[in-house]
């Protein structure tokens, strides 16, 4: 039987450059779909997002391992049972880990980056973080691990029901 | 638990890796069922049940690809499943596989993976934009790319590792994808290449990535008495794990892939090793960016916490080191189809286990690892193959 390194000098496959693909006798088809969802907000997350409109971050605790969940779940996937009640959180927190993107959604370049962090909420379990972003004013050499952040609230007449309700964190001043 | 039946792999095949490729996907499908076959000695006909690893629908623009996909893949008129984890999919197909013989139902299994990222415009990336929670997560219009420089930067913040020590990563497996006959993107490259190469989102630089691509690879499975009727030389799937955590990603501490660990002790306890460093002759760790082959080699308990980056700078990793990790180009050189890419680690585990690596053969391999990840940073797939 022939080996696999003899066998493979060459692999069947026909590389395509994207000139010829954009040429105009290129052999392709295109289609945009224009698909359209509505989600329903859920249990937890309606209520997670009418605080957020009021100003308010709130979390749900489970009675058996005692963490306090942000967001918010209705049930707890480690005891496997019902989450016990409501608990308002606080909107300060520290950096777990943090990023600075010159990547847009659809990874075009951007020239003034996005910064974005892990942020531990005070008032919720070691550990439970959200995702959000930091203040595009803060220099990126500044944010480190372990830095104190806070809310910057949209004012409240263009608050939605959306995590975008909070515009960004901003660092909290020391003294 | 009691596994019915040894598993071995008789033959592998694969395509070229590319960022596009001309063939549509049931093309590739088949171009690398069919020189699977081949590499076995055997026909179609010969094969009893058939499974399609192809990561999500969105990149091909195909819903339910899998049955889209299905002739390709010899899958017509037989047992035909798609069994799905994001990522970790190319380590699961042969998984999956593996259950259909060691079960006995049956003899044969033909496990095939495909990928084309290329159809989706103007760029994978766009795709991606639809796997986040829709509620708490869409609205920030994340990159995907964002929360692996988040996980990539608790790692290096939690064990204190200079950016150089990662980027060696990429310079190895492009340098070993020199060598494999479908690499994308084998170069010669230097650190300071990496580190001076485009900040996409920092910590993670142009070189830290790997590419979007199109392809396919394929292996061929059997029982113990089967595989002995074609080869004298079958590789074994002796273990197979696989674990997922929640897709709260940003509830859990992203230094350390927990559920690699869990995944890799599944599949270590079924393959009686209790040392992998020392019991493990290579490995192919799942290396989408240059940190994840530290990550995932940590997770696969082949290095301590913290250690793997030594482990790369001390020489340890080449090809021609104490353990071997991603001797064939891994992602960062060969090329990323995803389902398709996991699954290359698996035929790269076959081709060093029969000594059939040519250029890219790792002295005296009798023990691979190969292992995938995937979804919102949460999915481990891990199986050991032996000689």
């Amino acid at each position: 039987m022939m080996t696999m390194s003899e066998k493979m000098k060459e692999v069947p496959g026909i590389y395509l450059r994207d000139a010829e693909l954009k040429a105009k006798d290129a052999i392709t088809f295109k289609w945009r779909p224009n698909a359209k969802y509505v989600w329903a907000g859920g249990i937890a997350y309606s209520r997670y997002l009418e605080e957020l409109k009021n100003g308010r971050i709130i979390g749900r605790h489970c009675s058996e391992c005692e963490r306090i969940l942000v967001p918010p779940r209705m049930f707890c996937d480690k005891c496997f049972r019902a989450t016990d009640e409501w608990v308002y959180v606080k909107d300060t927190g520290t950096i777990n880990t943090y990023s600075v993107s010159y990547l847009d959604a659809d990874a075009n370049r951007i020239k003034e980056p996005i910064l974005v962090a892990v942020i531990e909420l005070d008032g919720a379990s070691e550990g439970i973080g959200i995702l959000h972003y930091v203040d595009p004013k803060v220099d990126p050499k500044d944010l480190h691990v372990g830095m104190r952040l806070k809310a910057v609230w949209k004012p409240e007449k263009e608050r939605t029901g959306s995590v975008t309700d909070i515009a960004y964190f901003e660092p909290i001043k020391e003294g | 638990m009691t596994i019915k039946r040894r598993v071995a792999v008789i033959g592998a095949g694969i395509t070229l890796f590319r960022r596009r490729l001309k063939e549509t996907g049931k093309e590739l499908s088949y171009h690398a069922s069919k020189m699977a076959l081949d590499s076995a000695e055997m026909n179609l006909s010969e094969i009893e049940s058939v499974v399609m690893g192809t990561a999500p629908d969105a990149f091909d623009g195909i819903h339910m690809k899998s049955e889209n996909l299905l002739d390709g893949a010899g899958g017509t008129g037989r047992p035909y499943m798609r069994p799905f984890v994001g990522g970790g999919t190319g380590v699961f197909a042969p998984i999956a596989g593996w259950w259909h013989v060691a079960s006995g139902l049956y003899d044969t299994c033909l496990v095939v993976a495909e990928e084309k990222m290329s159809p989706v415009q103007p760029h994978p990336q766009t795709a991606f934009r639809t796997i986040w929670d829709p509620i708490i997560t869409r609205p920030l219009q994340p990159n995907l790319v964002w929360i692996f420089a988040l996980e990539m930067n608790r790692y290096m913040t939690k064990h204190n590792i200079p950016k150089e020590h990662i980027a060696e990563v990429a310079v190895k497996n492009k340098s070993n994808a020199l060598d494999h006959p479908s690499a994308q993107l084998a170069a010669k490259i230097t650190v300071e290449d990496v580190m001076n190469s485009e900040t996409m989102v920092w910590p993670v630089q142009r070189l830290d990535i790997s590419p979007p691509s199109d392809g396919a690879a394929a292996l061929v499975l059997a029982s113990e008495e089967v595989a002995k009727k074609y080869t004298d030389s079958p590789v074994w799937i002796d273990g197979v794990g696989w674990s997922l955590d929640s897709s709260y990603w940003t509830n859990r501490d992203l230094y350390y892939p927990q559920y690699v660990e869990e995944a890799a002790k599944m599949a270590y306890k079924m393959a009686k090793i209790d040392d992998p460093p020392n019991q493990v002759s290579f490995a192919e760790p799942y290396d989408p960016f240059t940190y994840k082959e530290l990550h995932h080699m940590e997770g696969l308990l082949l290095a301590k916490k913290g250690e793997a980056p030594k482990l790369t700078h001390e020489g340890v990793t080449q090809r021609d080191g104490k353990l071997p990790i991603c001797p064939s180009g891994g992602l960062l050189g060969v090329g990323n189809p995803i389902a398709a890419a996991g699954l290359m680690k698996c035929c790269e585990a076959f081709w060093q286990l029969r000594n059939e690596a040519g250029k890219r053969q790792v002295d005296g391999a009798e023990t691979g690892v190969c292992q995938a990840w995937g979804d919102l940073m949460q999915v481990g797939t891990v199986t050991v193959f032996r000689r």
